[in-house]
Order: C-alpha cells, then structure tokens, then sequence
C-alpha cells in the first residue's frame, strides 16, 4: 500500500496547473466564459500541445494510455482551475468509449483528431428519463437502407454545442441491449438547443429525429459493459474535478479569513469560524480519501465492487461538495455573494457536481439497497 | 498509489487471524461480544499474556524493548483484526501512554523494571492527568509536589481516572513549581497505587457503570528516583505522550464490528411486516454511516503512511478522533433505534421474552453502550479541542 504518485504523475499534475496558470488570470477566464464558444481555443490548443487530449488513448494508438489515478491527478488541477473547456466530456468520457469501442478504421478516423485537439466528441447518453444512469435508452435505432435511423431525445449533454462528433446511445429495435452510433453534429434531423449550465459550461438538449447514419457509424457491438465502465472511469475523474474544487474552496476560505479584519482581527482568530473552518477540512480530507479510492477503482473490472466503491464516492465526494460550497460563501461573507470572487465560482461547480452523475440520494439509496439485499 | 494491501501484509492478516482462531479463549470472546465487563480485569490481564507469550505483546515498541518491530501498517491491521475478532482491547495506559514517555525520557533503571512488566502484565497502570478544575485546561494542574529530601510529599485530587481500582501503578502530573508559567511548573511522577494515603473513589457513571475513580493523594511519599525525566519539564513529556500512538484512534475495526452489530441487528428486527434492514429508510442511515467509515479507513492509512516516515504524528490525527468518534456514536445510535422500545430496559434488568427477537448477543447492552459512547468525544481531547488543534496547526489561522 502506498500513496505516492510517480515521478511522471507528479509532473503530469504539475504541467497541467502550469498551463492553466499561464492561460490567463481570472478576468481572461470569464471574458472566455461569456463568449459565444464557452471557453478558449488557444488553451484547448494547449492542452492538446501537452498531450492531455491523448491521456486516454491508449499507447498503440499514439496516445499516453493513461489510467484512472492520471486522470484524477489532472482533473483535481481542471476543478482547481474552474476550466471550461470540455476535457471531461471529450478527453475522458467519449475517447475512453472510442477507445475501448472502436474498429480499426474508426481509430484512425477519430483518435488522432481528438489527440490533436481539432475533433471534439462527446457522449450522448444521458436522458431525462434515466438521470445519466446506466439504464435502458427511448432513443430507438432501426435499421434502414443504408445504416441506421435514430430517433429520440438525449438531455443536458455537456460540451455539445461544441462538438462535432456525437457518440449517441440507442436501442436497436426489438434487440435487447445497447448500441452506439457516431452522428456527426450537422446530421440532417439532429437539432441542438444549446444552454448555459450553473458550472459555467456549455450543454445541449439534442433531439434526433429520423437521423439517417452510415453502417459504419456502428462503433462496437453490445456496448452496456463499455459504457458502465466509461461511466464509472468518468466519474472518477468528475470527483476529482471536485475534489480540486473542494480544497480550492476551503483555502480560498483560510486565506480570507486571515486577511479579513473585524473588531480589529483578523476573523479567523475567532473560534466560531475556526471551527467551522476544521469541520469544512474534515470534510475536505474525507473527500480527498474518497477520490483515491474511487481512482484506485476507475478501472476495476468487477463491475460490483466498482459500482459500490464509486457510488459511496459520489455520495460522500457530493456531500462534502454542498458542505464546504455553502460554508466557504458563508465565511467570505457579503464578497462570498460576488461574482467577483472565485469562492462563489467554486460554489457553483460544486453545486453542479452534485446534480451531475447520479444524484447524492440515488447512490445512497443503491448502497442501501445492497445493504438490505445482502445475506452474510 | 496503491491502496492494495502488499502480499507480506494480506499474509501478515492471516497470521494474526489465525492466531486469533487458535489463542482467543473462547469465553473471553463471549464476554467481549456480549459487552459484559463483569471480569474485565482478568480478561485484559489474560489476553495480555497470551499476546506477550507470541511476543506480540507490545505491537507499537521497539524490538529492543521487547516490541514486535511491525510496521505502522502491521500495527493498524493487528489492532483491526483484534477488534472484528472481539478480542478485549490492550489496555492502552501502560503499553501505549506511559511506556513510549519511559522509553525516551526515563532512567535506565525505571526502563528495566518497568518495561518488562507492562509487556507481562504484571503491573496494571492508570493515569493521573485531570483535576475538578483542570479538564481541557490541564496546565491548570494544582495537586502539589513538595520535595522533601529525596522523596515529594504529593497532595492533591485527580478525577476521570479509568480503572484505577484496578491499578498497582499511576502516572501523574504534579506541580513542582507555581512561580512561573503554569506548562513550566509541572513534573511527570511514577506513583505506586499501594502507598500510603491514596484513596480511590467510584464515580458512578449515567450508564450505571463503575470505570472511573477519583483518586485522592494525602501527604502521599514518592521516591524521587519515581521522576520521569527533569524536574518541572513534565509538560513536555505529555505533549510526547498525547501526541503519541496514533495507529489506532480512528478506532477502524471497533467501528467495523459494531457497524457489523447494526445490520445485524437491522435483519434481526422486524418492522411492521418486514426486517428493518429492508426499510429504505433505516438502509440509508446505514449506508451514510458506512461511506464515512470507508472514507475514513483510507484517510487513516493516509496519517499512518505519513507518520511511517517523520517520526512526530501531525495534527491530522485530531480529524481521525473526530470522525472516528462521531462514527461511533452514530453506530451506538443507530443501534438503540433499531431496537427500539426493546432498548428501554434498564440496565441490570432481565429482557422481556418476545419483546425483540434480538439474541443477546447482538442486542448487548445497547443502551448502556449508547449512553457509556457519549463519552467518546469528551475524552482523550474533547473534540472540541480538536477543532481548535486543526485551527491553529493545520489552518493556522
């Protein structure tokens, strides 16, 4: 057992805060925010210089075949840095299901784009039906003349205003499981409606309707297992994305409340407020202890021991996200109400953890369900 | 990171739990499940051979004093493993709080007659740190040392003192000096329970349980040669020894069983037309209070790996007091739910037959447990302190 990261994870997670560092400050940040894109295409040309959009593809096909704890490692930096870009949605989620799923001549097509930056995928899963769970798809592929036809209506998929490829989920009719197919964003029959999410990305509702895509646009077979597993990877990562957030918060509220001077002191000399401030690190560290172990089993191949150890992360993980958001705006005070300060920022992202990836309650009542289904 | 354990420590794991299948008297194992202390004194005292007769019998010591040399990882997991097998917990003042402040700072004679005693279990030590007025405040200290020739006359009164009726030994502190600061003034003694003008009092507790004393020192003769370390440095030898041992105060495998004990418990008790462990409701308090303990079994790990390498324990151990404490109490709490008016009864009193299908086993005193667990987060550093430790070193603020 150890907790170390290697000489190479180390430097990774270094590299990666350097370049969002030196992408600009806050204000440069915001000003990208409010652009019509979301984000900025020089720092997602970095990102790509450096090699992170090829983390999870794997060596054979060029890229770094990065595993889950690499991933935590730079997605803590990416929560850290309040990022918008969509390394989340494009790098981790839709290249892991690409790499995992794909044939041959849709490596080729794809994983070099998404290494160099110039294509961005993204999952198109989640329904409002199935809150983003792994759970049976309305989206409904038949087959016709020339491939397939896809029909249904997929929610709040993030970052897909922006991409181009969209890696959609559907139900073969009347064939049990799940089927994926690649629908190019300017497919005749999709439409996108584009909104702002409360974590300052970029989502969409896409609606498919008689979408017509080649035979070829099929990536793999029978992909419930590929996709339960992405899923599961993915989550881990979103954890640490606010795992990064969560310290983020805590130190931006250590620092205020030392500079910060009433009845001539700085207000972290008053216990009240300490307290508050060593239960926030409490949750902090829990949260901390959460994310590896989620990282640690982002790839396990046991489905349940995985399902288990990311549901109480996500629980716990969301837990501490809500706790130390609320408290981190309460100690700023009035400025912790400001959309000048990163604090509320922060607030925002882990406010919108939460809401993301299963709920709080929903994996909670999973472990619960466990709990009262075990016999020992 | 790699938070498997290494194949020498699952095999460590199924060494000591082998050893725990062939050594732990069975009726030992009984009386621990069941929570009934009525031979507690022979149950540590019997265990504690047992242990030191596989040379385990100070898992935390050097091996030059007779320890076993385990790592800190071994420690936690022999410690865990103890506890899920119900093996009575080793009495931590003497191996854990006087021994280590023996070690580094007393005489070679006071380490040749004392350690080896501990390790066997020949003498049964008690502490003497807290006075009526002196609780959180322990620097407060007033009971007096006065030198007189090469003995202190000690007269004072010390409270919350834990199973001093059982005790051969008590380590104190005592106030050797009022001039200056009141950390300056304060001496570390080694005081034989059976001199002359000690007096130890029950302090009957809200669980009806007799587990600590008031111990009243009258013009009490204490060998200087008793003085652990110099005159008037005491204060720093219980910094030492409060900052010492921390492997297993998140108290993981206590936690582990009783959260075994709750859904036990919960399948055992039905609800209207099911078991409780089936209401969602109850499987959720559960579960919160299982992923906090997950949690803080890694976080536990985090404070041990980091304390393997620099020799001093930082102050996140006060975060595993905290949340091991309040896990705890959640269990205890949970447990007295689930049982529901079948918890009313009193302790002493016999169980109503039909009233809860609980074996006595699971249902053992869980009321008294509850009520007795309240003191969790009073002692060893309320846990209030604690927030203040994590305040000022941690955030320092």
């Amino acid at each position: 057992m150890n907790f170390d990261f290697s000489d190479e994870q180390q430097m990774l997670q270094e590299s990666t805060r350097r370049v969002l560092a030196a992408a600009g400050d806050f204000e440069q940040r915001n000003a990208q925010r409010d652009h019509a894109l979301g984000y900025s295409t020089q720092l997602w040309r970095e990102l790509a210089d450096l090699g992170l959009l090829a983390l999870n593809i794997p060596e054979a096909d060029g890229g770094i075949g990065a595993g889950a704890v690499d991933n935590m490692l730079v997605c803590e930096a990416m929560g850290e840095g309040l990022v918008l870009e969509p390394f989340h949605a494009s790098a981790v989620e839709a290249t892991s299901l690409l790499a995992r799923l794909a044939d041959e001549q849709q490596r080729q097509r794809w994983l070099p784009a998404l290494a160099s930056g110039e294509l961005i995928a993204v999952l198109a899963h989640a329904e409002s039906s199935n809150g983003g769970a792994l759970e049976p798809t309305q989206t409904r592929a038949r087959p016709s003349a020339d491939g397939w036809q896809l029909d249904g209506h997929k929610s709040m998929i993030y970052h897909a205003p922006s991409a181009a490829l969209l890696l959609v989920s559907a139900q073969i009719e009347g064939a049990p499981g799940l089927a994926l197919f690649a629908v190019p964003a300017d497919a005749a029959g999709l439409s996108l409606t584009p909104v702002a999410t409360l974590d300052a990305q970029r989502a969409a509702d896409v609606v498919l309707r008689g979408v017509q895509v080649g035979a070829d646009a099929r990536i793999g077979s029978e992909i419930s297992k590929a996709l339960s597993e992405v899923l599961d990877f993915s989550l881990a990562a979103l954890c640490a994305d606010a795992f990064g957030a969560i310290q983020s918060a805590l130190n931006a509220t250590i620092e205020y409340s030392r500079e910060r001077k009433q009845f001539g002191q700085p207000i972290g000399r008053f216990q009240a407020l300490q307290h508050r401030m060593a239960d926030m690190l409490i949750h902090a560290e829990q949260a901390r202890s959460m994310c590896y172990l989620a990282a640690s089993h982002g790839d396990d191949p046991d489905p349940a021991q995985r399902r288990r150890i990311l549901s109480a992360a996500k629980a716990l993980i969301g837990q501490a996200a809500r706790k130390v958001g609320q408290e981190a705006v309460q100690l700023h005070g009035g400025m912790g109400m400001t959309d000048e300060l990163k604090v509320s920022h922060y607030f925002r992202r882990l406010t919108a953890f939460e809401l993301r990836g299963g709920s709080t309650a929903s994996h909670l009542q999973r472990l619960a369900t466990d709990i009262s289904n075990d016999r020992s | 990171m790699n938070l498997s354990l290494s194949p020498a420590d699952l095999a460590f794991v199924d060494q000591v739990r082998q050893f725990l299948a062939d050594k732990l008297p069975a009726e030992i194992r009984q009386r621990v499940a069941n929570r009934d202390e009525s031979q507690l004194k022979h149950d540590i005292v019997a265990w504690q051979k047992i242990l030191h007769q596989q040379g385990w019998g100070a898992p935390a010591w050097p091996v030059e004093f007779g320890g076993t040399g385990w790592s800190k990882v071994q420690q936690y997991l022999f410690e865990t493993e103890c506890a899920l097998a119900d093996a009575p917990l080793q009495l931590a003042f003497g191996l854990k709080m006087v021994a280590p402040v023996i070690m580094r700072f007393g005489s070679p004679a006071q380490q040749q007659y004392f350690l080896p005693r501990i390790l066997a279990a020949e003498d049964w030590w008690c502490q003497g740190y807290s006075e009526p007025g002196s609780g959180s405040d322990l620097a407060s200290l007033k009971t007096q040392a006065v030198r007189d020739g090469d003995e202190y006359v000690v007269t004072g009164q010390k409270v919350w003192n834990t199973l001093g009726q059982h005790a051969d030994w008590i380590f104190c502190l005592v106030r050797t000096d009022n001039s200056g600061k009141p950390q300056r003034g304060i001496s570390f003694l080694l005081i034989d329970m059976h001199s002359p003008g000690i007096t130890v009092r029950p302090t009957r507790l809200l669980d009806g349980g007799h587990e600590v004393n008031e111990v009243w020192f009258d013009q009490v003769r204490v060998p200087v040669s008793n003085r652990v370390g110099e005159e008037n440095h005491g204060w720093t030898y219980a910094k030492f020894l409060l900052g010492h041992e921390r492997t297993n105060i998140a108290g993981i495998g206590a936690n582990k069983r009783e959260l075994n004990r709750l859904k036990s418990i919960a399948r055992a008790c039905r609800q209207n037309d099911h078991r409780l462990i089936d209401d969602p409701v109850f499987a959720s308090k559960i579960a919160q209070v299982e992923i906090e303990l997950m949690a803080l079994e890694i976080t536990n790990l985090r404070v041990i790996e980091a304390d393997e390498r620099k020799q001093a324990p930082g102050p996140e151990a006060s975060i595993l007091k905290i949340k091991g404490t309040e896990i705890m109490q959640r269990l205890s709490e949970l447990q007295v739910e689930a049982l529901g008016p079948a918890a009313l009864l009193s302790n002493g009193e016999s169980r109503i037959a039909g009233l809860q299908p609980v074996s006595d086993e699971l249902a053992a005193n869980a009321t008294d447990f509850y009520l007795n667990q309240r003191k969790v987060s009073i002692y060893g550093g309320s846990n209030e302190i604690q927030r203040n430790i994590i305040a000022q070193m941690i955030l320092q603020v």
